[in-house]
């Protein structure tokens, strides 16, 4: 329905069409009378990062366990490569998963866990070991080949569940929240060598997520999920800077919403219009308003600091809070609790939702 | 307790030493002593031996089919089923050990019996009954003892998780091949647990072969039949199937099922 906006901004149609590595067609999924994705339409183009991001229930698990063949969908179809997969169970499909609970086989160790595909493929022995060898290396785990799963880390564990799916190549490799259950610290560090990993093999990545941070800083293209359907799709870059809908651009980062007689007052059209806080700043004091800098006059109500920045929550006489955000360290002295400011800002900042 | 301890030992003990001692065949008195008589004579004589032998291949066939039937009904009740329908089969399952146990056997002997219920169902088909004899001993045994198999085999089924079979099917698998790489390994413990009850119930009875068997025979009618007129046979005899058990056992441990005991 929407993402139109930023369709301009992506590769065009055509090429798009011809490398789509997963092409979804008017999907839809309900369990019994309830819908959890309806009328859905996606591409995703080979070699891409990209990711489904949604809030808890959108349906993001519900897509992704489509594409893989665990759940049929009600309606519409599913091609993979080019090829009409909607009927066909998961072993049949060259996309391989990594799941949310890594559901590593907790009596196989870690080689015979990544091992575990290639015996169903009848690669012979002497191969198969040199290619475990290989995954382990790759994921930085060789010492831990003959330990159970039960007795790994949880990003041992994630990262194994990885490699297990990786060795076979698979054309589409779905992970479903992998690093939800790892401590911050961890998770960077795992986003860092999931990108470069998918860097090094060059296969498609779809990835499900429901933090915004994770998804804007590893994706090349992001699918906002919105209670089943998805209401943009486009760069990280075009969802935070021009998202489409309101939702899109609260879910993504802190906006202020503009409309109704402040809109009017300030950029000429009731809106509602996105702006990011970023984008406001306390007005130096002798300046007037002028064709491209709107601005108000607001009392600061709160003072948020937060390490790189701090951010304020203002109001306007009207009652209508503005939210913006000043990075520390810069030499200006930073309002305080109950000051009155003026705040300006660049009309072209200033998006149309 | 302690007491209880004493007695359950000191039977078992008291059974252990009766099958080293001999029978006078004149006076039928029971004279201590040391002899390997009693054992001598379970293996010389043909018809003790193949008591034996029929009684273990009994037993097997009843925790074989105990098994084949739990393992697809677990995979249902666990994984497939709604919870109500669940809770139905749980109690259907469970229902036969709250009868009495001669009650049950009761009914399978008129099951079985010549122009009786199954003969009846049968009959139409243009198939006789199997009547009384050893299939029927395996039904009826089985049919007592399921529910020692089943239990386990579903509690070990709802313990694994959907996604291990999502998982295995992503990577390739069919689904015998799950359930041979993935399932069965993991039943393994409970399918362990559940044959020691199956096959130890199984060995030891004797009442099923009377009542549906019609001339089979088990160690256990055996023993019943010496008891009173040469004792240290029939406790030679009783120590059979505690061998075969704790061979059992010992195989089972070896084989690391019982790790999670
Ligand atoms: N098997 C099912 N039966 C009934 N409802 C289901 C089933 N699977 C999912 N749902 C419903 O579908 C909706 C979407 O679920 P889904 O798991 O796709 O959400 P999600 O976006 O992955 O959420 P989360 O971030 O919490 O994982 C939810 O409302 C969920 O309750
Ligand atoms: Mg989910």
């Amino acid at each position: 329905m929407t993402g139109t906006r930023s369709q301009t901004l992506e590769p065009p149609e055509q090429s798009l069409q011809a490398q789509a590595a997963i092409s979804l067609r008017g999907i839809e999924k309900s369990f019994g009378a309830f819908t959890a994705v309806r009328n859905l339409d996606l591409d995703i183009a080979s070699g891409e990062f990209f990711s489904l991001l949604g809030p808890s229930g959108s349906g993001k698990t519900t897509v992704l366990r489509m594409i893989a063949g665990f759940e049929r969908p009600t309606d519409g179809s599913i091609e993979l490569g080019g090829e009409m997969v909607t009927d066909k169970a998961p072993f049949e499909r060259k996309v391989n998963t990594v799941f949310q609970d890594y559901a590593l086989f907790p009596h196989l160790n870690v080689a015979q866990n990544v091992e575990y595909g290639l015996k169903l493929r009848k690669v012979p022995r002497a191969q198969r070991q040199q290619m475990v060898n290989d995954a382990l290396e790759m994921i930085r785990l060789p010492q831990v080949a003959r330990r159970l799963p039960s007795q790994l880390s949880g990003g041992q564990r994630q990262r194994v569940a990885l490699a297990r799916a990786l060795i076979l190549k698979p054309q589409v490799l779905l992970l479903d929240e992998p690093l939800g259950a790892l401590d911050k610290q961890l998770r960077e560090q795992m986003q860092i060598e999931l990108k470069q990993i998918q860097r090094e093999v060059g296969i498609t990545f779809v990835f499900v997520t429901h933090d915004q941070e994770e998804a804007l800083s590893l994706s090349d293209r992001v699918a906002v999920f919105n209670d089943g359907r998805i209401d943009q799709v486009g760069s990280p870059a075009d969802l935070y800077e021009r998202p489409a809908t309101r939702f899109v651009a609260s879910f993504l980062g802190h906006t202020n919403l503009i409309e109704g007689d402040l809109a009017r007052q300030l950029l000429g059209a009731p809106g509602p219009f996105s702006l990011r806080p970023e984008h406001v700043r306390v007005a130096p004091s002798a300046r007037a308003a002028n064709d491209q800098q709107a601005s108000l006059t607001a009392t600061v109500r709160e003072v948020v600091y937060t390490g790189s920045c701090t951010r304020f929550v203002a109001s306007t006489p009207s009652g209508a809070d503005i939210i913006f955000q000043e990075l520390n360290g810069a030499s200006t002295q930073p309002p305080q609790r109950g000051a009155e400011v003026v705040l300006e800002f660049d009309r072209r900042h200033a998006v149309a939702i | 307790m302690a007491w209880l301890g004493v007695l359950y030992i000191g039977s078992l003990l008291l059974l252990f030493a009766t099958a080293f001692w001999h029978t006078d065949p004149f006076t039928s008195k029971v004279i201590p002593g040391f002899t390997l008589e009693n054992f001598q004579e379970l293996v010389v004589q043909e018809a003790y031996r193949n008591t034996a032998v029929r009684t273990i291949g009994i037993a097997l066939a009843v925790t074989i089919l105990c098994a084949a039937l739990a393992l697809p009904l677990g995979l249902f009740m666990a994984k497939v089923a709604g919870p109500k329908l669940r809770a139905i089969l749980a109690i259907g399952i469970t229902l036969p050990l709250w009868a009495g146990y001669l009650v049950k056997v009761f009914s399978w002997r008129i099951t079985f019996s010549q122009g009786g219920p199954l003969d009846w169902v049968l009959a139409p088909l243009g198939v006789d009954g199997m009547g009384y004899g050893q299939p029927a001993v395996v039904v009826t045994l089985a049919y007592l003892w399921f529910p020692y198999m089943a239990v386990p085999v579903y509690t070990a089924f709802r313990q694994i998780p959907d996604n291990l079979f999502n998982a295995s099917a992503d990577l390739g698998a069919k689904s015998w091949g799950t359930i041979r790489t993935v399932a069965l390994p993991l039943l393994k413990p409970a399918l362990i647990a559940g044959s020691i009850f199956t096959f130890s119930l199984s060995l030891g009875d004797y009442i099923a072969a009377q009542f549906v068997g019609g001339k089979t025979q088990m160690i256990g009618t055996v023993i019943a039949q010496n008891i009173n007129l040469n004792p240290p046979l029939a406790a030679a005899f009783g120590l059979v199937p505690i061998l075969v058990v704790v061979a059992y056992l010992f195989l089972a441990r070896k084989s690391g099922a019982l790790d999670a005991l």
